[in-house]
């Protein structure tokens, strides 16, 4: 299990904040425990309704799209805004930054749709070999590159840390989802989950059965325990660090067999927290 | 506003039908509410999967001061619990609608549908019975041949009232998704059932196909974002349906245009107004019902929050909106916690297309008068009234005061919520489903 971060506060994280600024923060940062909050619960609410007999696709999808309204809110205004503003601090420019994920950006051509932000699972934490990569190349195609990029890295941030162990226990009840029957379609969705990403498709009912996934309780844990990590962790970002993501999809990859990801990122051990994170993009990159 | 001046209404309870205790059984969960095309019978169905029939009794409509009761006519099991053995998931038995087919001859048909299979039941009475035969007796043991002397010709006997439920068509296997609506076209042959991602048109005849004339099924499922909600028939254009979303906008379409209706002809949606937005924005918006007004000329959405008329020849806005229960707006981070954002509120028109009304929390309903532009909240209960006494409105205040015929917004029960209401098509009659209660209330006639 990673280290729980603290969570971040903005009094926390800036002395460098001014006193006239802290009223302000902290009403922003009350709206951002909200936010948070209300994430954390449509992330379970989506992770229960999976554990129904009869998931109610109309409620999943509208839990879904809250959720991806909440991360790309989030993205663009509150993480946004936090890292300039421990950017400022710490001495590195944003766009020097950008610079250096951008460089990501570009390093792999995916086939990957412009898709706006996709939060659960649409790039698919689950897609072993180009996690970063696909998240940051396909939010990059959407947008303006220097607001995109960073956010894309922290879009990845999300799905690696928390949304992972949402889809992992989202493949893991499969069989409580709502299926597609018909023949053509189990066709396909096998197809596709061949290729790659087992996604939020997996929520809005592909039909599959998964093997070998461990029982619903690990997961669960998993999933609470991502919940009360820090998403946002300044520290991390400042030392340009991900301490969360290293559990979630590889764990993962453990545990749905050799169907997916590369040997070299099946057997990546669970504590990231002493690998540099563009290292570890890196890796992922070239060991695809 | 409320309905009159002195806090009462128009309205008064007429029955109440199912238990009165608070200990309720899942099966008896009401889950659909209809009266037929001429409002003698009045048809629930539930959770059980049963429907039970209500039929008016003809002889008191000779007292003035009100319409007639409503009695049990005829019980059946509609829909069974199924297993789906290829996902391992089971299948409810749960009612999600009842459709009247307009009356043809003696027998009554209707539509009922769970998730997956719709099924058409023909109601049907027998009074007599043929009595008289030479080679049976009356119990049916045959008589000894040595017995039989003489021939007669069997009679018919009048005997005691019958109603028989039969099920004539199953309609299976169509659907990959849940249904949630089924609608009985204009021209009485077809009708169509909708699930959250298609919807299907069949010929009341025909149980071994259906063609498909919408599919908003992405290629890729992770691009789902949007599923239907509610769809219904123009009730003079054969041609015409309409589809609500998830999205909260309503698409007209025309099956005239192309086979595959993907294309809609027009699409009804309201601008969203920026100063409200918030996360819950479209959860809020989205539609729960759909419903034509009688002369074909309107048609009413419910959403979580509102109700709204639209004219069909304007498609930027509605022309009336009228605000069900405002006072949620503030709570909605609450509501999204305990699952009630999610609940399907159902609409229903008066006959005459002059008041519209729909179901609310606390037991509440609200009847919106269009001409007066007059609303008034009432409450379905059986305590604190007598059948025939008039209801008095209430009224919602913030905060958690309790005064009388008002209450505070912190005081509503959430569990009791009316989801199902069916307005009798010429008589102000009003029928709508509590959790497991059936109220029935009337409008005073003089």
């Amino acid at each position: 299990m990673f280290s729980k971060g603290t969570k971040r506060k903005f009094s926390d994280g800036g002395e460098e904040i001014s006193d006239e600024g802290l009223v302000g923060a902290r009403v922003a940062s009350s709206y951002s425990l909200q936010r948070q909050s209300l994430l954390d619960m449509s992330l379970i609410k989506l992770q229960l309704c999976h554990m129904l007999v009869e998931p109610n696709l109309c409620r999943s999808v509208l839990i879904a799209n809250t959720v991806r309204q909440i991360q790309e809110e989030m993205t663009h205004d509150g993480s946004w805004h936090m890292v300039t503003e421990a950017f400022c601090g710490a001495g590195q420019s944003p766009s020097e930054r950008l610079v250096a994920t951008e460089v990501l950006c570009r390093s792999r051509e995916q086939d990957a749709e412009p898709k706006l932000f996709s939060v659960i699972s649409y790039e698919g934490c689950r897609e072993e070999e180009v996690v970063a990569d696909e998240t940051l190349c396909s939010v990059s195609v959407s947008d303006t590159v220097s607001n995109v990029c960073l956010a894309g890295r922290i879009g990845q941030c999300w799905e690696k840390n928390e949304l992972s162990g949402v889809e992992r226990d989202e493949e893991a009840l499969e069989d409580s989802r709502l299926g597609s029957g018909e023949d053509e379609e189990v066709d396909t969705e096998d197809e596709a989950s061949t290729e790659g990403p087992k996604t939020i498709g997996q929520v809005f009912g592909t039909f599959e059965i998964k093997n070998g996934s461990p029982g619903p309780d690990s997961a669960l844990e998993e999933l609470f325990s991502d919940v009360d990590t820090s998403y946002y962790d300044l520290d991390t970002m400042l030392t340009g660090m991900q301490s969360a993501p290293k559990m979630g999809p590889y764990d993962l990859l453990d545990s749905l067999g050799p169907s997916h990801g590369s040997p070299s990122i099946v057997s990546t051990p669970n504590c990231r927290s002493d690998l540099n994170e563009l290292d570890h993009i890196m890796e992922i990159i070239v060991g695809s | 506003m409320d309905g009159d001046g002195d806090g009462q209404s128009r309205w008064c309870l007429s029955q109440v039908k199912g238990a009165v205790d608070d200990d309720v059984a899942e099966a008896d969960i009401i889950s659909a509410v209809e009266f037929n095309h001429s409002g003698e019978l009045l048809a629930t169905g539930d959770r059980g999967g049963r429907i039970v029939i209500f039929q008016q009794e003809q002889e008191s409509k000779n007292l003035p001061q009100c319409h007639a009761e409503y009695n049990v006519y005829s019980t059946f099991q509609s829909h069974e619990p199924e297993f789906d053995y290829l996902k391992s998931l089971e299948i409810e038995e749960k009612i999600n609608k009842i459709r009247w087919l307009p009356q043809k001859n003696a027998a009554h048909f209707l539509l009922s549908t769970n998730d997956k299979t719709i099924k058409l039941w023909k109601i049907s009475e027998r009074d007599k019975r043929p009595e008289g035969y030479n080679l049976k007796e009356e119990d049916g043991r045959y008589r000894h041949p040595s017995s039989l002397t003489t021939l007669r010709v069997p009679v018919f006997q009048p005997m005691d009232l019958m109603v028989e439920a039969s099920p004539r068509r199953v309609y299976a296997n169509a659907h990959t998704y849940h249904i949630n609506s089924i609608s009985v076209n204009s021209d009485n042959e077809t009708y169509l059932s909708a699930d959250d991602l298609r919807i299907n048109l069949w010929h009341l005849d025909f149980t071994d196909r259906s063609f498909n004339i919408v599919d908003i099924k992405p290629a890729n499922m992770e691009e789902l974002t949007e599923v239907i909600t509610a769809s219904e028939f123009h009730p003079l254009q054969c041609n015409t349906f309409v589809y609500g979303s998830s999205k909260g906008s309503v698409r007209l379409c025309d099956m005239r245009a192309s086979a595959l209706c993907d294309q809609h002809s027009k699409l009804f949606e309201e601008p969203e107004d920026p100063s409200t937005r918030s996360f819950f924005s479209e959860i809020i918006s989205s539609i729960s019902d759909v419903k034509f007004s009688h002369s074909g000329r309107y048609m009413m959405t419910r959403d979580y929050l509102t109700l709204k008329i639209w004219d069909l020849h304007m498609e930027s806005r509605p022309v009336e909106i009228y605000q069900v229960h405002g006072y949620l707006r503030s709570k909605l981070c609450s509501l999204y916690e305990n699952d009630c954002i999610f609940d399907k509120f159902e609409c229903c028109w008066r006959g005459d297309d002059s008041e519209v009304m729909t179901g609310s929390y606390n037991n509440f309903f609200r009847m919106f008068d269009r001409d007066a532009q007059r609303d008034a909240t009432l409450e379905a209960t059986w305590e604190n009234g007598s059948p025939g006494c008039p209801l008095k409105t209430w009224r919602v205040s913030a905060g958690s005061r309790r005064k009388r015929n008002e209450i505070g917004v912190d005081c509503l029960d959430f569990s009791r919520k009316i989801l199902y209401t069916s307005w009798h098509p010429q008589d102000n009659i009003v029928a709508l489903a509590t959790v497991n209660n059936l109220y029935i209330f009337q409008e005073k006639l003089n």
